[in-house]
């Protein structure tokens, strides 16, 4: 850096032209589009002052919706930690007929509008619906409790997982796997030692964008929850409602909390990843 | 260890990668593997280690029949081209790794895996690196942690695949001393592949050159060099040069060329060819001989000539600049040929002409100078 103020300054042509254009006008969409929505919203809650914020969030309705919200969160994601892995796994690593039919429904709920999922999946697992018949003779119902909340969050966030895992799976190098085979590692092992370790911060960043999407998931819940106060109401929900009311601070000091949750996630996120790649740090 | 391989084929797809191999390596012993890219060394490796396999033929190692052993249960020692240590690693936990993924029943406790790393760490003088991951090292560096870790499970036998490839040539060098030194000192049976000739020679008790999934010759430096078995290991150990000949009760003769050097081949009568090195042909000023010079270069030491001749097309010669008749060897001067040394084989059908392939017919990259 000292160098540069003594050395007459020399500017390296850069490959893409007008970056100064270019970033730029990045930066100020970045500002309109994410900054500023955000910085309301903030200013929002900092104006009906600590006292009055406190008091809506800490309302028995508010809380009952935050613990559901994050119970069911919680839950969709370790279900789809799990098999968005196993996805990404059986996508790259075996070949099988309609693979590539199958990679590309791993799509399809991001593509689907979320009130169209919430609407089949209402219909399959209502007490008539395929699912649901079987599953109210065995004593289990899944529309109307937190469970149908839990499903609707795995359905939309799983490509999250899937999506995240799978290219870091497709460049891990095959010697890596086939050198512990010679060295008389089994396929747990391998799998625990060799291919977890190198997967591990992508899987993680994968698991914290599906449950910050879970949190914030809207449209497929509202019709498979039924939406009673104090059990199946979603926090999501409960802003909306509060906004109908023309209670805008009640549902900005709502959606202020949910916006604090997904930072906090993004910054374990970030601390978790950094730490699982601390063998790339200091690298030549 | 003494390996015994017999008949052993592979075909990916297509391609038929191994067509045949026979190969049988005593206890002990250093053997290279050498051939251009593509010749299905690697294969023949990856067979042996247990990670490819064979579509027939036979892998018996200590009259063991190998080709029923998981790759697990083999002990080999596989260095692999480009390393393959694990990144999220440090040096001393990927030196470990063979011996704390052993069942527990059989493993050794932490103290004396710990004590076998710092002994291997010593016997590579690597000490200093212990604690660093794969990302902080030299490509010499990461050579020698990945053969330690391949060393640390005292492995029966030891493979290389091309162990010195991505190196620059002075670490080659050094490394190849460096691993002869640790082939002695274990007693391990070695075989290691490489596309390098020089480095074949140097480092090998036998050298193995394979040819589109064949063994084309086995044997010595000098061997090699002087008998190629067959027309591809002539090519590949530099006679770059083909002329058609005629053999004569096991002289051969040739419009131009002086051949008398050459011993006699016990050849049937008839078309034959020649293979020799261009710097193994002396150039004779002749006003009668046919071959004229269509150009020359010189690279300081030696003078390149490029000849022409009306029926048998072009050849190539290389001359040392200082020889006494250096100055008479003009572009358009007419000479003589004398093959001081080179090979005669039996002609191959349809090619009646000279032939002159550029010295690195494989790719390339795959040069190491
Ligand atoms: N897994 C594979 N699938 C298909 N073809 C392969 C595979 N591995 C090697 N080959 C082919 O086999 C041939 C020999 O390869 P290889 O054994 O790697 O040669 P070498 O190590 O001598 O360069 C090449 O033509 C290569 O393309
Ligand atoms: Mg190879």
């Amino acid at each position: 850096m000292t160098t540069a103020a003594i050395a007459p300054p020399i500017r390296a042509k850069r490959v893409l032209p007008g970056f100064t254009l270019s970033l730029g006008t990045t930066l100020l969409y970045l500002t309109l589009i994410v900054l500023i929505p955000v910085l309301a919203l903030i200013l929002k809650g900092a104006e009906m002052g600590p006292a009055r914020f406190w008091q809506i969030i800490s309302s028995p309705r508010a809380v009952a919706a935050f613990q559901i919200t994050l119970t069911a969160a919680a839950i969709a994601t370790v279900i789809n930690a799990v098999y968005g892995l196993l996805m990404a796994w059986v996508l790259v690593r075996y070949e099988f007929p309609g693979k590539r039919l199958l990679d590309a429904m791993m799509d399809v709920p991001f593509a689907l509008p979320t009130a169209v999922a919430g609407l089949s999946l209402t219909a399959l697992f209502s007490a008539n619906g395929w699912f649901g018949q079987v599953l109210e003779a065995a004593g289990i119902q899944v529309v109307y409790t937190i469970w149908g909340i839990v499903l609707a969050m795995a359905f939309t966030s799983v490509p999250f997982v899937v999506r995240t895992v799978q290219p870091v799976l497709e460049d891990l190098d095959p010697a890596l796997e086939q050198a512990a085979v010679t060295l008389g590692a089994g396929p747990f092992a391998i799998f625990r030692r060799v291919v977890l370790p190198a997967i591990l911060p992508a899987w993680m960043a994968g698991c914290t964008t599906a449950f910050a999407r879970s949190l914030g998931e809207f449209g497929a819940i509202v019709f498979i929850a039924g939406n009673l106060p104090f059990r199946t109401e979603i926090a999501a929900l409960l802003a909306y409602i509060r906004l109908e009311e023309y209670d805008y601070n009640g549902a900005a000091a709502i959606a202020l909390v949910l916006l604090g949750f997904a930072l906090v996630l993004l910054l374990a996120s970030n601390l978790l990843q950094f730490w699982a790649a601390r063998y790339r740090e200091g690298q030549k | 260890m003494s390996i015994a391989i017999s008949g052993l084929t592979k075909r990916f797809g297509q391609t038929d990668v191994l067509c045949g191999v026979d190969l049988e390596v005593s206890k002990g012993e250093l053997v290279a593997l050498l051939g251009p890219s593509g010749s299905g060394k690697t294969t023949l490796l990856k067979i042996i280690a247990g990670l490819e396999w064979p579509d027939a033929g036979r892998l018996a190692v200590n009259d063991q029949n190998w080709l029923q052993l998981a790759a697990q249960d083999r002990r080999i020692g596989f260095v692999f081209q480009h390393y393959a240590l694990f990144p999220h690693m440090r040096v001393r936990d990927n030196i470990a790794f063979g011996l704390s993924v052993r069942p527990r029943s059989e493993r050794p406790g932490k103290a004396v895996i710990a004590a076998k790393v710092d002994e291997m760490l010593h016997f590579l003088q690597i000490t200093h690196l212990a604690d660093r991951f794969p990302g902080q090292l030299s490509g010499g560096q990461r050579q020698r942690v990945a053969l330690g870790r391949a060393l640390a499970i005292e492995p029966a036998v030891l493979l290389l695949d091309e162990p010195f490839g991505a190196l620059d040539a002075a670490i080659r060098r050094d490394l190849r001393r460096w691993l002869r030194g640790v082939h002695d000192a274990t007693g391990s049976t070695t075989i290691f592949v490489t596309h390098d000739q020089e480095e074949a020679f140097e480092l090998a008790d036998r050298v193995v050159v394979m040819g589109e999934g064949r063994i084309e010759q086995i044997g010595h430096a000098d061997a090699i060099h002087d008998h190629p078995a067959t027309p591809f290991v002539a090519r590949f150990m530099g006679a770059t040069v083909e002329f058609p000949v005629t053999l004569n009760s096991g002289r051969a003769e040739a419009s131009g060329l002086d051949i008398s050097a050459l011993p006699r081949r016990a050849l049937p009568d008839g078309p034959a060819r020649l293979f020799a090195r261009p710097e193994d042909i002396t150039l004779i000023p002749d006003a009668g001989a046919p071959w004229r010079i269509a150009s020359r270069i010189s690279n300081g030491a030696h003078l390149r000539f490029v000849l022409s001749h009306p029926a048998l097309g072009e050849a190539e010669a290389d001359v040392p600049r200082r020889t006494a008749n250096a100055d008479a060897l003009t572009p358009d001067a007419a000479v003589r040929l004398r093959i001081e040394a080179g090979t005669i084989f039996p002609a191959e059908r349809g090619i009646a002409t000279t032939s002159v392939r550029s010295p690195g017919f494989e790719p390339v990259k795959e040069k190491s100078r």
